[in-house]
Formats: C-alpha cells, sequence, structure tokens
C-alpha cells in the first residue's frame, strides 16, 4: 500500500493571551463568602486555573471559560457577570471578521478542526463564499473501508500543462514530449504576503512550512537569500527582477518559477523553459473582469498554469468587482466552452480565509488554491494592518521563532487538509481533482432562492 | 386530551433576563412596587424588596403604564436598564430573545409579553425572512376546540394501523449517551403527555422507557448500536437514519468519556474507548438495498410504520422517491442548520442544504409525481419556534421533527460546548453522574411540555387567522406565506406581518 499524505501536527500554544467574545465580570464588593461558592463550584475549574499573565495584564479566566453561566446564575448577590470583549469586536474586519480570526487561532494551536455542539449558530447565507453550500450523498461512497471511508481520499494535485492525447509516429514510438508536471499533496500553496511585519522570521516560517507540507512557497526573488537555499525544493520563485540576476545553480534547481503578466509573458516562459526544460512557470495576474478572455488566450499560446489573484477580500480589481468564486466559475467554464479547459492549471488566491472557501473555490473551478493572510493569522496576527503603517506589531512577528511559526502553520493547513477530507466524503469523490468544476454537487443560494423563495405568497 | 400546563421557575437562582432590575440603597422599603408590579418581580425583604424574577418584567415599554415601578418609587431608588450579559447569550439561529422567549414558555406556558420577538431569530434568511400572509378581511370567528391540529402519519393506505398524532410534531432522536437519562426521559413522557412521539436515537432503548413503548421511535442507524428484534417489534414506528442535518454524509462519534459502563453496556461495546457510527449504511449502496432494509423491518414488525430519515442533498426530491417506492410511510427530511450533538463547524454550516428549501423542493416534486397524498414529509433540523413549525407545514411538510428546542426549555443556553469534558455544564447533554443531577425528572418534564402546549396555542391562532380549520389544509399552501426579499406588501392581497 503507498505511504498516505499526513500532516504531523503538534500543540503549539499560544504565545499571547488569546482575544475571547466574552469577558468574566466579578465585583468583590457586597460578597457574602458563601462556603460553597459558584466560583469552587465551576465545571471548567475556571477560576482555580487563573492567573494574570505578567507581559499583558490580562487574566487567562476568559479563555478558559466556556460561557455555560452557571456562576452568573448562582451568585446569591449576582456579583458575576458577562459582558461582550470590545476587543474581540474590534478584530479584523467585515471579511476577516472575530469568528474567522479566532477559528484560525483555533486550529494553528491544535491541529484540529473545529468541532462543537449545538448545530449551527450563524447566519443563514451572506456575502461572498456563504452563498453556496456542498453537496453529500446518502448511500454512494467511495470506498466501504475504514471508519469514514477519508483514509482513500487523495488530495493530490498538479500544476502544469496537460496533453489531451498522446501521438505516436509510423514505429509506433511516442512522438511527443509530455510537459513537466507538479505534483502536490494538497491543493495549496503558501503565498506571498500582501502585507506583513519586517524580519526574517515570517519568511522562514512559511518556508518550513512550505517543506513539511510537501508543497511550494511563494518567494520574491528580490526577497531571496542565500540562506534559503536549503528550501529550494519547495520555492516557487516570483520573478519581480531580471531573469539574468538569477544565479544558475537556483534556476536549475527550482521547479516552479511564477511570472508576473504582461502581453509578451508566452515569450519570457519560453525562454526560461528553454534554460531549464524541467521547469513549470505560473503565470501571476490579477482577477479582473478580462480574465476569461485572457486565461483562454493564454491557454492557447502555450501557458502552463495561471495563478488568478483577487484582492485580500475576494475582489476582483474593478470598479464593480465580482468576488473570486463568481468570476472563476466565468473562467472556468469560457475554458470548457473553448475546449482547453484540461490543458490548463488555474490557481486561486485572494480572499481565502477558511478550509470551506477551498472546497468551494474548487468547486467554482480552480485547481488549487494560494493561502495568505491566514498564514499570518496561524501565527496569532490579529489583522489590525499596523504593520502596513511601519507600526510594530502588537503580537511581536517581528521576532516570531521560524520553528514555533512553522509548526502553526503545519496545525492549521493539517486541520484545513482534514476539513477538505470530511467535504470530499460527505459528497463520496475520491479525489479532490474532481471536485474541481464540479458545480452541480453545489448548490447556490441564488438559484435557490430563484426557485423557491421568490414564487411565494402569489394568489391562485 | 392536553395535559395542563403548571409553572416551573429557573432551576437557577438567577434566572437570564433581558432587563436588570436592582433596587439602591435610597430604597426605604415602603413595599409600593410590590404591590404595583403584576407580574411579581418583587418579592418582599427585610430591610428592601428583593428582586426575585426580573426576567418577568416588562423592561422599557413598561413606562407607558400606570404600574411602571421607577416612576412610581418615591425614592427613586429603582434602577432599570438593559442586561450586558444579555447579548451574549445563544447566537444568530437562536438569538437571546428567541432563548429568553423559550424559556419563558417551558415556565409559564404563556407566550412571552416582555417585547421578546419569540416569532423569529437573527439569522437574516430562511425562516427569519419568511412571514405569513394573513387575509385582510376577517372570516366567521372559529373556535380554538374546533380547530384541529392533528395528523395522520400513515397515508400510504396499507394494511398497517393508522398513528394519528393531535399535534403535527414528534420529538428527535438524542441517544442515550449523548445526554442524560433525565434528559431522555423527560422528553419522553412529555410525547406521551402531548400523545406524541419520541425517538430513541442511536444508543438503543434504555428499560426506563419500556412503559412508554406506544410513544416511543426506535431508531437503526449505521452502528446499529442497540438494535435488536425485541426492541424492534416494542414500537409502533421505526426510523432508519441514513444522515443527519448536522452532520450530512458524516459518521457519528461518542468521545470515549461519554461511554460509561451503562453506555457501553447498551451498546455492547467497551467502556472508555470512543465509538463510530459509520456513513453511510454499509450494507446500503442502491435504492433496491434501501428497500430490502425496510422490508426486513416490516418483516420483524408486522404493525410498525417505517420512517427514514435522511439529509438535503441536491437530489433530496429523487432520494424522498426512492423512500416510497421502497415502502417508507414517513420521510424525514432533516436541514442542515439543525442537530444537537457535536459536529464538525464545516460540516454544520456548509453541507446540504437548509430545510427551508428542501421542503418545498420535495413537496413539489412528489405532487408531480402523483404520490405527495401516500407519504407524510417530516421537516427537522433548525425548526425553533411555532413559527418555524407553521412555515415548514406551509411549505409542504406534513409535520415536524424537533430537539434543540427541548434543550432550551431545559435551559440550554447554546454555548456549544455540548462535548467539552465531563460534558454540558448544565448538566443537558452529559453523562456524568454529578452533572446529570442538576435536574429533576419532573421539573424538566414539565418544562417541555409547557413549551409544547404554548406553540400549539400559537399554531392554533395562525390556523385561525387563515381561516383554516385543520393544520393538514396549511400543508404546502405558498399562497400564503411570503419571503421579505421578494414580496412587497403593496403586491399582495392580504396582510404581510412583519
Amino acid at each position: 500500500m503507498p505511504a498516505k499524505y499526513h500532516i504531523h501536527t503538534a500543540q503549539a500554544a499560544n504565545r499571547f493571551q488569546l482575544i475571547t467574545r466574552s469577558g468574566v465580570i466579578a465585583w468583590e464588593e457586597g460578597c457574602l463568602k458563601c462556603p460553597s461558592c459558584v466560583k469552587k463550584a465551576c465545571v471548567y475549574k475556571v477560576y482555580e486555573k487563573r492567573g494574570i499573565d505578567s507581559r499583558q495584564m490580562l487574566e487567562s479566566l476568559d479563555s478558559v471559560c466556556k460561557d455555560c453561566f452557571r456562576c452568573v446564575q448562582g451568585c446569591p448577590k449576582q456579583l458575576i457577570q458577562k459582558g461582550f470583549n470590545p476587543a474581540y469586536k474590534a478584530l479584523g474586519d467585515h471579511y476577516w471578521t472575530p469568528e474567522v480570526i479566532s477559528g484560525l487561532w483555533y486550529q494553528a494551536e491544535a491541529g484540529r478542526i473545529p468541532v462543537s455542539g449545538g448545530g449551527y449558530g450563524g447566519a443563514f447565507s451572506g456575502p461572498g463564499f456563504d452563498t453556496m453550500w456542498t453537496d453529500m450523498s446518502e448511500i454512494v461512497r467511495p470506498t466501504r473501508d475504514g471508519i469514514h471511508g477519508r483514509e482513500y481520499i487523495s488530495t493530490t494535485t498538479d500544476i502544469g500543462r496537460k496533453l489531451m492525447a498522446l501521438e505516436f509516429d509510423e514505429t509506433g514510438a511516442l512522438s511527443v514530449t509530455p510537459p513537466p508536471v507538479v505534483e502536490i499533496p494538497l491543493p495549496l500553496l503558501l503565498d506571498m504576503l500582501p502585507w506583513s511585519p519586517p524580519g526574517m522570521g515570517i519568511k522562514l516560517a512559511i518556508l518550513e512550512g512550505a517543506k513539511s507540507l510537501e508543497t511550494f512557497a511563494i518567494i520574491r526573488q528580490s526577497d531571496f537569500t542565500p540562506a534559503m537555499k536549503e528550501y529550494l525544493p519547495n520555492i516557487a520563485l516570483y520573478i519581480d527582477g531580471q531573469v539574468s540576476d538569477i544565479e544558475p545553480s537556483v534556476l536549475s534547481a527550482l521547479r516552479l518559477i511564477e511570472l508576473p503578466y504582461s502581453k509578451k509573458v508566452i515569450v519570457a516562459q519560453n525562454t526560461l523553459k528553454k534554460t531549464n526544460p524541467g521547469l513549470v512557470t505560473i503565470i501571476r495576474m490579477d482577477l479582473n473582469p478580462d480574465s476569461a478572455e485572457e486565461v483562454v488566450r493564454l491557454t492557447k499560446e502555450g501557458a502552463e498554469a495561471i495563478h488568478l489573484v483577487a484582492d485580500e477580500y475576494g475582489l476582483e480589481r474593478s470598479d464593480r468587482p465580482l468576488f473570486i468564486k463568481e468570476r472563476t466559475r466565468d473562467i472556468h467554464l469560457r475554458l470548457v466552452e473553448a475546449g482547453v479547459r484540461d490543458q490548463i492549471t488555474l490557481i486561486s488566491g485572494g480572499g481565502i480565509a477558511m478550509a470551506e472557501h477551498v472546497a468551494k473555490q474548487i468547486i467554482c473551478g480552480s485547481d488549487l488554491l494560494s493561502v495568505d493572510i491566514p498564514l499570518l493569522i496561524a501565527m496569532e496576527c490579529r489583522v489590525c494592518r499596523r504593520c502596513k503603517e511601519g507600526i510594530a506589531c502588537p503580537v511581536e512577528l517581528e521576532g516570531v521563532d521560524p520553528v514555533w511559526g512553522a509548526g502553526r502553520i503545519r496545525n492549521l493547513m493539517a486541520a484545513w487538509h482534514n476539513q477538505l477530507l470530511e467535504i470530499l466524503g460527505a459528497m463520496g469523490i475520491r479525489e479532490v481533482k474532481r471536485l474541481r468544476g464540479e458545480m452541480g454537487r453545489a448548490m447556490f443560494f441564488e438559484d435557490l432562492e430563484k426557485d423557491i423563495f421568490a414564487t411565494l405568497g402569489r394568489r391562485g | 386530551m392536553l395535559p395542563e400546563v403548571k409553572k416551573i421557575p429557573s432551576r437557577f437562582r438567577n434566572a437570564l433576563s433581558k432587563y436588570r432590575v436592582t433596587i439602591t440603597k435610597e430604597c426605604n422599603n415602603c413595599g409600593i412596587c410590590i404591590k404595583l408590579c403584576p407580574y411579581g418581580v418583587y418579592k418582599a425583604g427585610s430591610k428592601k424588596p428583593r428582586v426575585a424574577a426580573e426576567h418577568l418584567c416588562l423592561g422599557f415599554p413598561c413606562s407607558a403604564n400606570e404600574f411602571y415601578c421607577v416612576n412610581k418609587c418615591p425614592e427613586k431608588a429603582i434602577q432599570l436598564r438593559l442586561n450586558p450579559a444579555f447579548e451574549i447569550l445563544g447566537d444568530r439561529r437562536w438569538s437571546p430573545d428567541l432563548l429568553a422567549s423559550t424559556w419563558h414558555m417551558a415556565e409559564t406556558g404563556e407566550i412571552p409579553y416582555q417585547g421578546l420577538n419569540y416569532k423569529t431569530g437573527d439569522s437574516g434568511g430562511g425562516f427569519d425572512k419568511l412571514r405569513f400572509i394573513f387575509p385582510r378581511e376577517k372570516g366567521p370567528e372559529i373556535p380554538d376546540e374546533e380547530v384541529s391540529t392533528a395528523i395522520e402519519l400513515n397515508r400510504s393506505g396499507d394494511s398497517r394501523p393508522g398513528v394519528r398524532i393531535p399535534v403535527p410534531f414528534y420529538l428527535g432522536g438524542m441517544s442515550f449517551g449523548s445526554v442524560s437519562i433525565v434528559t431522555m426521559l423527560s422528553r419522553v413522557k412529555a410525547a406521551a403527555a402531548l400523545n406524541t412521539f419520541c425517538c430513541t436515537g442511536e444508543g438503543g432503548y434504555p428499560e426506563e422507557l419500556i412503559p412508554y413503548d406506544d410513544h416511543m421511535i426506535t431508531q437503526v442507524a449505521t452502528g446499529l448500536f442497540g438494535v435488536s428484534e425485541e426492541s424492534l417489534k416494542r414500537v409502533r414506528i421505526v426510523e432508519f437514519k441514513y444522515a443527519q442535518g448536522a452532520k450530512p454524509g458524516l459518521g457519528g462519534h461518542l468521545l470515549g468519556d461519554k461511554v460509561t459502563p451503562r453506555v457501553a453496556r447498551m451498546r455492547e461495546a467497551v467502556a472508555g474507548s470512543a465509538l463510530f457510527s459509520p456513513f453511510p449504511f454499509h450494507s446500503v449502496y442502491s435504492v433496491e438495498d434501501h428497500k430490502k432494509h425496510v422490508d426486513w423491518i416490516k418483516q420483524t414488525n408486522s404493525r410498525a410504520l417505517v420512517s427514514v430519515k435522511v439529509s438535503t442533498p441536491t437530489d433530496v426530491d429523487m432520494v424522498a422517491v426512492g423512500s416510497y417506492y421502497a415502502g417508507a410511510h414517513i420521510i424525514q427530511l432533516d436541514g442542515s442548520y439543525g442537530g444537537t450533538g457535536a459536529a464538525p463547524d464545516i460540516a454544520k454550516k456548509n453541507i446540504a442544504m437548509p430545510i427551508e428549501y428542501a421542503v418545498p423542493k420535495v413537496h413539489k416534486f412528489l405532487s408531480e409525481e402523483g404520490i405527495r397524498d401516500k407519504i407524510t414529509i417530516i421537516a427537522s433540523g433548525g425548526i425553533r419556534s411555532a413559527y418555524d413549525m407553521a412555515k415548514a407545514i406551509a411549505l409542504g411538510a406534513n409535520g415536524v421533527c424537533l430537539g434543540t428546542a427541548d434543550l432550551v426549555a431545559l435551559e440550554c443556553i447554546r454555548c456549544h460546548h455540548c462535548e467539552s469534558g465531563r460534558g454540558c455544564a448544565r448538566g443537558i447533554a452529559t453523562t456524568d453522574e454529578q452533572l446529570t443531577n442538576l435536574m429533576e425528572l419532573e421539573w424538566a418534564t414539565q418544562r417541555i411540555i409547557n413549551m409544547y402546549l404554548t406553540w400549539r396555542r400559537q399554531l392554533v391562532s395562525i390556523l385561525k387567522r387563515l381561516g383554516m380549520k385543520s393544520v393538514t389544509e396549511l400543508v404546502g399552501r405558498f399562497d400564503v406565506i411570503g419571503h421579505l426579499d421578494y414580496i412587497k406588501q403593496e403586491e399582495i392581497e392580504g396582510e404581510l406581518e412583519l
């Protein structure tokens, strides 16, 4: 039996006290000193475990409290209350919400998928990725082995151009050379960060993370240092300078290179591939309303892989931007129409914030995704964006320990991988490659609303 | 005969409330507030009155009343403000208002008067944006007792006995092991008192339930835990659980901590080791296999009705048709937003469709196939109130199946930590002995009864306003509900209830 892809996880403790949704407010004044104080009876022993973190002057209590309200409801003088934590509400923004951020923190710390009781508690639907649901299958499963059969689900993805058919000469020998393909065991690349505090620690954590995940980190040519050489098998170098400035030994060791889009990018690609025929080149371009047309053109001209990047909110570059999943559906379907979809690898990035976004974006037509901000959040980033203004990072990411950071990234990606398996398993799909473009195995808010709710209330 | 309402206050010292009432030092204990308040917020005290029941306080809207204590207090010693802890409770589906409303119904058997929204949650879609359209002209007054809320569960026309329940709902499965024996028994006893049913869930059939055989549905799920020929023969309805809305397409998982010696014995397993209920049935890979299952039950118990519980995939309508042709009497559609047990968050939110879409989709399809009258559709997964229930029926269900609402009646606050450590800290979803003792059976049973009696009254009032004498007239009446995003008051003949 071939070795299965497994991401090793290990608890990686937070360096800073968590910012929790609510806080305990307890008054001493008026306390009756009951012999059986409700604080002593805490089921989670919150009050016994409490301590003050001297660096932040924060109580540890709130990160252990599970909101059961027993003490609030039990204190005879009602001296214990709970209140919303304003610092929690202030986390992130409308897209990188406190719920998203704290969910990512949990996964990066524990390496486990978030599980909770009591059903779903969120909004019915929402913007962006919250307008679709994925399918499940009542009886058909990929395999009847194993507890869930999930041990046999593959998340492997290829990056590169595909031949649609093999050709042979008169002697029966293969007359075409299959183009190089890079295979990665999970459909995720670690991308360059849209903003970040300075320091090598963050970059090394991402590189080490990419290495242990057996995927690639996209690194700017201008950021590349000799210290990164040991990570070359896991680097996709983004060319933001001259190709001629790259050391030949580096160039020949690279398996992936990312080229910025230009009208002549195919020429640049072909030049590069002459030097290193084993190289797979990715063309990186902003996602915009013309993407579909451009992607079809590039594919016909011989592009191998295209990385379409939306902004950090998943929006394309436009005055009236479409969300990444909508534009990707358009691109995917245009490629299908042109009969070239299977020749090209589509990579999408920007606004990928949760595990469910990975599955949904692949259903909408991407082969794989790039992930950026969640890598920082894995290292306790609070998405305050102060680093953009040159202000010191509140969680001291400038000096982060790369080993710890890599462990957190690995944990987060392991949790995402596991969640992707849950989605694939529920659908009865055995390979993530088969999930791509499976829009018939998803349910879209707009369609369901139109079919069902828009027809209600009409007489006769 | 329906049971009676009995007042059953919170089992905790301080009930959770929307408002906070405090009496300051200025109080001279004149007792005016005690006499004024018709809701019993205050009790006499030695130095000053005691605020005994803030949750019964009307809050700020009371200021219009003659008996508004804050204004009438001669010493201006009463402070009324919003309770800051209130907004932390619950979530968007179960808003703090909806939780407090449910607690109020469970305590008093009455519709809340405190200005709480007891009709919708805060999820921004689905049930929360659906509204009834009531006729403007009032028809002839229908006396309450002439309105029927009963439904027949066996519509197949086969030779098996009819099973008529006086309310259009029964209670869904929560297995022994996932909830305490007190929770389980209270739900069963409440179901028996209401003359409806309660499902065992997948944990077997504890002997405490034997007196209630006529009100039990026993579940056959993929792990076959606790399934025996003997227990299948006891009941009037057997339920096949193919999938569940909380984790569609995923197996069940009972953590080792919850597998106590008793749980283990009943499930024929080893105490302390986690139990997996696989997905799917490993003996069912086609509709033909499914029919074989249904036939097996029918052969084992010649009087039982067969219910099939499924989740809501894209082709849920085809699944329903398949179930019908395999011989099921009831198809239970379990929408993706419900469920009580622990489940991965990604599954709860994203996999399968909400019940609000699934029910009309199946209802329409079965109607077109000409078989809608032969099968009972039960909707579950995210039905939180009498209004949700009535809306689900108008969308095409015959009745509904409930679970979370019961737990809320037992003072679940939806902290979502059912699975942490010793289990539910409030003693509902736990097998921890000490925590289980937080709740008494009589208390719990009556709370659930009170809530459902209030639901029934609300349903009767909705039916009356629609000019209907039976809940069976409401099934699939797409014309009496509208969605706020697609319909405007000026476009319709009736009155859109906002």
